[in-house]
């Protein structure tokens, strides 16, 4: 039931959202949407560059791939580490955050900042506290997509 | 004869008005970079303060903040009657274990962002009563304990929203006599809890600002005082949009040529890149403490309506759906 106060209310929020929402600043789209594209393009680029230049090198192409990943994910830890990243992430959003880079910032991020509570409590306990969506959710996705192809092979 | 104190709906005036006698900042080295650098009593030169923990150097700046403050009429901290404090973070651990050192009476007070002004009110209340002698408020927060608790990891790359604001990290802590020389508290309105409905936790401004203009509206009509009675109107950390929010509603409300500001516009430079301005207990603790009672003491600013504002979530209630509840309370400062 609605009764005329609770009526008020809603009008009265309303109101207060449509007098904030001509203040308040439209985000950056379109610089935004620029720089995750560059920043999000030069990291798989230079993924890229990494495995093709593994391969000319004679190396098979999952070796190479595999370690694509590795060096990605190890000087990603080593510029958050050094406070780099995070002043990337302010720029490049998404363009950071979705590439495998962006998933390793926000393991060690974590790791860094828990270390304080020990590492049980802390590093332990908490360093998938914002990667771990995309922990659960990937071996979610993952479970479904076996079971899809069992049963599409079978 | 209970009530005779109060005037309207939520304002208390004061028979013998309460008086700031001292005051002291202690400000992270972002806030001393800014344009009111000179002002404070003391600029970290970084955020540990020589602490192992932010947590820590968080209840150290406080500490220190409210010793200065002490020292400055040449007391003792056991010459205190009673520490009202509080800061942003959970149980209020900084201001509890500021007041560990210091083994003053000691009452914490949660009211976010708010907090200065509530402590004043508290303080100013207690002593009007007759209650106390020499009563510390005090408020601190700190950019990164409450990133932590609030957002995210400090490390992380996330993009800033441009309507999110920069927590400061900064103590204020004011000494209140019964008597003696500086500018006095004449009034107080108790703010009441205000919800538009604003769910944005990286825009706590538009949420904050109907809080403020609630409290300031309530405060110039309990009192029967026109809008350009104070020389200064300052709101605690609505940013630019939620002051800018803010003057619209003085429009709505019919609040006739206000001279207002906001701390969380004035802590910061435009070049600091901190979104729509600081925010943060600390934030309007050291304008206070810091250009505001210096301004009141050198005579440039006679009257001075302080208006800190708190959003009222935590991370749970956001993430549970809830929208930020917000409070203001008004404290009215006067030289004699």
């Amino acid at each position: 039931m609605e009764t005329p106060d609770k009526k008020i209310k809603a009008i009265e929020k309303q109101e207060y959202e449509d007098l904030a929402s001509q203040i308040r600043p439209k985000p950056k789209l379109a610089r935004n949407m620029a720089w995750a594209f560059v920043v999000g393009g030069l990291i798989c680029m230079s993924g890229q560059w990494i495995i093709n230049y593994m391969v000319s090198l004679g190396v098979s192409l999952t070796d190479a791939s595999t370690s694509a990943s590795c060096i990605l994910i190890f000087l990603a830890a080593l510029f958050t580490g050094l406070g780099y990243y995070n002043e990337l992430g302010q720029h490049a959003g998404a363009g950071s955050i979705v590439p495998i880079t962006g998933f390793a910032n926000a393991i060690v991020a974590s790791a860094l900042e828990y270390k304080r509570e020990g590492y049980i409590f802390g590093v332990g306990a908490r360093i998938f506290s914002v990667a771990g969506p995309t922990l659960v959710f990937g071996f979610v996705i993952a479970v479904l997509v076996g079971l899809i192809k069992v049963f599409l092979t079978s | 004869m209970p009530g005779r104190k109060k005037r309207g709906q939520q304002t208390v005036v004061f028979d013998s008005p309460p008086v700031i006698t001292a005051w002291a900042s202690v400000v992270g080295p972002k806030e001393g970079e800014g344009p009111w650098g000179q002002d404070f009593d003391l600029v970290l030169e970084d955020y540990l303060f020589g602490e192992k923990t932010w947590e820590m150097a968080e209840h150290k700046m406080l500490r220190e903040a409210i010793t200065r403050a002490v020292d400055k009429r040449n007391f003792m901290p056991e010459d205190i009657d009673l520490l009202l404090a509080g800061d942003l973070l959970n149980q209020i651990v900084a201001s509890n274990f500021a007041a560990r050192d210091l083994e003053i009476p000691f009452l914490g007070l949660y009211g976010a962002c708010s907090t200065m002004s509530e402590g004043l009110s508290v303080g100013a209340m207690l002593m009007d009563g007759g209650y106390f002698e020499r009563i510390v408020a005090a408020a601190c927060s700190h950019h990164y304990t409450a990133e932590r608790q609030y957002r995210f990891p400090t490390e992380q790359g996330v993009q800033k929203a441009a309507t999110a604001q920069w927590t400061a990290t900064a103590a204020g802590a004011v000494l209140l006599e019964a008597s003696g020389s500086g500018p006095s508290i004449k009034s107080i309105t108790v703010g009441k809890v205000i919800d538009m409905g604003q769910t944005d936790q990286s825009d706590m401004g538009s949420a904050m600002a109907a809080a403020a203009a609630h409290t300031i509206k309530t405060h110039l009509s309990d009192l029967n005082l026109p809008g350009d009675y104070y020389d200064l109107i300052v709101s605690g950390d609505l940013g630019q949009i939620g002051s800018a929010i803010a003057r619209q509603l003085f429009v709505r409300d019919g609040i006739i040529s206000p001279e207002y500001s906001d701390c969380g516009v004035l802590l910061y430079d435009q070049s600091q890149t901190v979104g729509s301005g600081a925010s943060g207990c600390g934030c309007c603790a050291c304008m206070l403490c810091g250009p505001l009672l210096k301004k009141m003491q050198k005579g440039e600013i006679n009257k001075l309506l302080l208006v800190a504002t708190g959003a009222l979530m935590s991370p749970v209630t956001s993430f549970q759906g809830e929208s930020i509840p917000s409070i203001a309370h008004a404290v009215a400062i006067e030289t004699a």
